[in-house]
């Protein structure tokens, strides 16, 4: 059984599932701690199971993770954990195997896609084996790399099936846990030993004088720009396999450990007496790559390349769609002047300029508890100006919670829900407000009004966001309310075919009535462009103009509703 | 070609613009001709619009899933603006193959920025040799603006020691039935572009 909540670079695990593995009992999650929960059960019923998440969904689901490492598992329970150095795409760089050092719990880390699949079955009879859960770690450059793999036949799990009562290892009281805990430190004794001689913990033997202690991308990219050192490369980051890393560590002049984020193997053989060095070289911020390592172990790139064209270059950020929902519904915020704590999705790229309207950004589901602290310790100096902004996937992740401390305490929060039917900045994922389950089955609708109400909200209203006008007049009347309000400003992602209301047709702006306000180009839609006047006829005092890229444009008619001159029309 | 010669095709551009599509190919084609492939994509978090790269390493043994700084053998970038964000990992021995194309990045449709000018020329001051077309005008001529990237994928295969007939049997197993045709023209289209 498989559960999962997307998170860049671990979606396209469950979206593999779902398509390529249907003997597979899989859906989509709310959030990450139901997953891990929901694989657990599955675990505990003797079932293998898997549950799939980037680095800060293990933040989400370390309440379930630390004591199931108490409990331990009876089917095989690997947590798929993706971390993000560089944050390609996340909010830190948090090194995940931290977390298994944490919950005493062993940690396998593959080096490529080959790997990946092999070492997804040791982790499963390691965990059946020693009776715990165990962390399968990736990174971007693992998730996001392909490679030629070799598939074997498919194994069932050993367990038998079903209820089985066993409270003095399932059922985590104090008595219970108290005796649970000498058994995980005994099992993690245990999984030392085994470290000793598991087959993905190798030693390739080089030249003598540099010994390189590494693991995941960071052993390729060391191979790659330094072929002749001896390598123990380690397929399990946690335990560590003491004998044989002090055996290597005297067979070499001089030891480094290649990782990247934190220095966790290089603290381990440090404690151990062995003298290494590790990050005094390679740093602790950011990804490593090639070049990095080299520079870190010889002090230069070795490669004769042409060199970069020396320039300022203009940065290419992502940005909202054209057509996106979001932006509509950040243009009629704009109006209204407001202070928004944000969250987790497409509409984060609100933070860029031209738009430049979210103030806060710390963690999913985070922007409502936020508002919700601002405005009431703040009282006169927010009012009318505290507002949360949420999207639809975000909120039943881990939105509903703070949703409720704000109708439970009060203030004058303005909540704006922003449903666009998906979890878009994943790619389009279905959750429980879709109608739709990871297969595409239909199932329920979780209705986010209704939730509202349930929670004791008295203003609640829903608006088309495409119609910013209206948007920003019903944003200003709930601003100036003396209680909680909720906002939700509905409209599928532009890049959903399904449910279409884009009419696709582009629009037209008169070149000769633009008056160049730039009210339209400040939504910083990708269709539109400011172009400059160099040399004006008599008369004009226009700096430039804007236009719109017909090949872009989708016509939701946002830049319309902002421009002040009318001059904006649906082409022909 | 030596043994142990490793292949770094580096595909850059701006979302949307079907790198990915053409690094998957390029990637099957490798293995289906018997090379190691390894291949990594960095796609941003938006779906469009952001900055796009796509590193393709095949040998006879591969390691990292990415390209070291100034070892790239080929260089393809969609566009002008992105070919000097990664022009460093052009190796001195390199092609580049440029599309001749500007998207404009916000803070230059915002009016806040110029896009930078003379930005082929910079690059034939490095590259001599440079391979540069105006991709979206050889597809409009051949019927069909979206296939950009496979003509680009035809001029590339010029640059590497792989039959075409690879190319075209893995693009008839990557599309979809109906855009077979085109994107077999549009292939042979972008070989027939490479200088003698």
């Amino acid at each position: 059984m498989a559960s999962a909540y997307p998170g860049t670079p671990s979606t396209e695990i469950m979206e593999n599932i779902g398509e390529k593995y249907r003997e597979i009992k899989a859906g989509w999650a709310p959030n990450e701690k139901v997953a891990v929960e929901v694989a657990a059960g599955a675990a505990y019923g003797g079932s293998r199971a898997m549950a799939v998440m980037k680095h800060v969904g293990l933040n989400v689901a370390a309440d379930p993770f630390m004591t199931l490492s108490y409990t331990g598992v009876n089917g095989g329970l690997v947590l798929v954990v993706c971390d993000d150095p560089e944050m390609h795409s996340s909010q830190n760089e948090q090194d995940t195997r931290n977390f298994a050092k944490f919950g005493k719990v062993p940690c396998l880390e593959p080096s490529d896609s080959q790997e990946a699949k092999d070492l997804m079955g040791a982790a499963l009879s390691i965990s059946e084996q020693f009776d715990t859960p165990v962390i399968l770690r990736s990174g971007t450059r693992i998730s996001h790399s392909m490679s030629l793999v070799e598939l074997k036949e498919r194994v069932e799990g050993p367990k038998e099936l079903g209820l089985k009562k066993d409270p003095t290892k399932f059922v985590m009281l104090p008595a219970m846990a108290r005796r649970r805990h000498p058994i995980v430190e005994q099992r993690l004794k245990d999984l030392a030993l085994f470290a000793e001689t598991f087959p993905f913990n190798q030693v390739i033997r080089g030249d003598g004088s540099l010994g390189i202690i590494s693991a995941g991308v960071a052993f390729q990219y060391a191979r790659d720009v330094l072929p002749s050192a001896s390598f123990l490369k380690l397929g399990m980051v946690w335990p560590l396999p003491e004998k044989m890393i002090r055996e290597f560590a005297s067979r070499v002049k001089r030891l480094v450990v290649i990782e990247e984020l934190d220095p966790f193997i290089e603290e381990a053989v440090r404690l151990m007496g062995i003298k290494v060095e590790g990050k005094n070289l390679t740093g602790l911020c950011g990804e490593l790559t090639p070049e990095k390592v080299e520079i870190a172990l010889t002090g230069k790139n070795s490669a004769k390349g042409v060199g970069p064209i020396e320039m300022e270059l203009p940065l290419r950020p992502p940005n909202m769609c054209p057509g996106c929902p979001h932006r509509a519904t950040f243009s009629a915020l704009k109006k209204n002047k407001v202070y928004v704590a944000g969250d987790i999705g497409c509409y984060t790229l609100g933070a860029l300029p031209p738009v430049g309207m979210l103030d806060h950004c710390l963690c999913m589901g985070a922007g409502i508890g936020i508002a919700s602290g601002l405005d009431r310790s703040l009282g006169e100096l927010a009012k009318g100006k505290a507002v949360a902004v949420i999207g639809d996937s975000t909120f039943f992740h881990s939105g509903m919670t703070p949703l409720l401390e704000l109708a439970y305490n009060g203030g004058c929060t303005t909540v704006v829900i922003m449903d666009n039917r998906t979890t878009a900045m994943t790619g389009a994922q279905p959750h429980p407000g879709t109608g739709l389950t990871l297969r595409e089955d239909s199932t329920i609708t979780a209705d986010i009004t209704k939730l509202a109400e349930a929670f004791g909200f008295k203003r609640i209203r829903v608006v088309n966001p495409y119609e910013v006008k209206e948007t920003e007049k019903i944003i200003g009347e709930e601003l100036e309310a003396n209680e909680p309000s909720v906002i939700i400003a509905r409209a599928p992602c532009a890049l959903l075919k399904a449910n279409r209301i884009l009419p696709d047709k582009p629009l037209k702006i008169d070149p000769n009535v633009c008056t160049g306000c730039k009210n339209c180009i400040n939504t910083g839609c990708p269709a539109l462009e400011f172009v400059k006047i160099d040399e004006p006829s008599e008369g004009d005092k226009r700096k430039g103009y804007s236009r719109i890229n017909e090949a872009l444009c989708v016509g939701c008619r946002t830049c319309q509703e902002v421009c002040k001159f009318d001059c904006i029309e649906v082409g022909s | 070609m030596s043994d142990n010669r490793i292949y770094n095709v580096l595909i850059v551009g701006v979302g949307g613009q079907g790198i990915i599509l053409a690094s998957d190919v390029l990637g099957r084609v490798a293995a289906r001709q018997g090379y190691e492939v390894k291949k990594n994509d960095i796609h941003g978090m938006a779906q469009r619009g952001g900055s796009v790269s796509s590193h393709v390493r095949f040998g006879k043994f591969v390691s990292s899933p990415i390209i070291k700084v100034g070892e790239a053998d080929v260089l393809l970038s969609f566009e002008q603006l992105e070919t000097l964000r990664y022009f460093h990992y052009l190796s001195e021995k390199g092609t580049a193959i440029v599309n001749d194309q500007r998207i404009l990045p916000p803070a230059v449709f915002t009016g806040k920025q110029e896009y930078p000018p003379d930005l082929l020329s910079k690059i034939r001051e490095k590259v001599p040799d440079a391979v540069i077309f105006d991709g979206v005008e050889v597809a409009r001529r051949i019927g069909n603006a979206r296939v950009v990237n496979v003509i680009f994928l035809g001029l590339l295969s010029r640059y590497l020691d792989i039959p075409a007939s690879t190319y075209e049997t893995v693009l008839r197993e990557s599309l979809k039935p109906k855009l077979v045709d085109i994107n077999l023209k549009a292939f042979h289209e972008g070989r027939s572009l490479a200088p003698a």
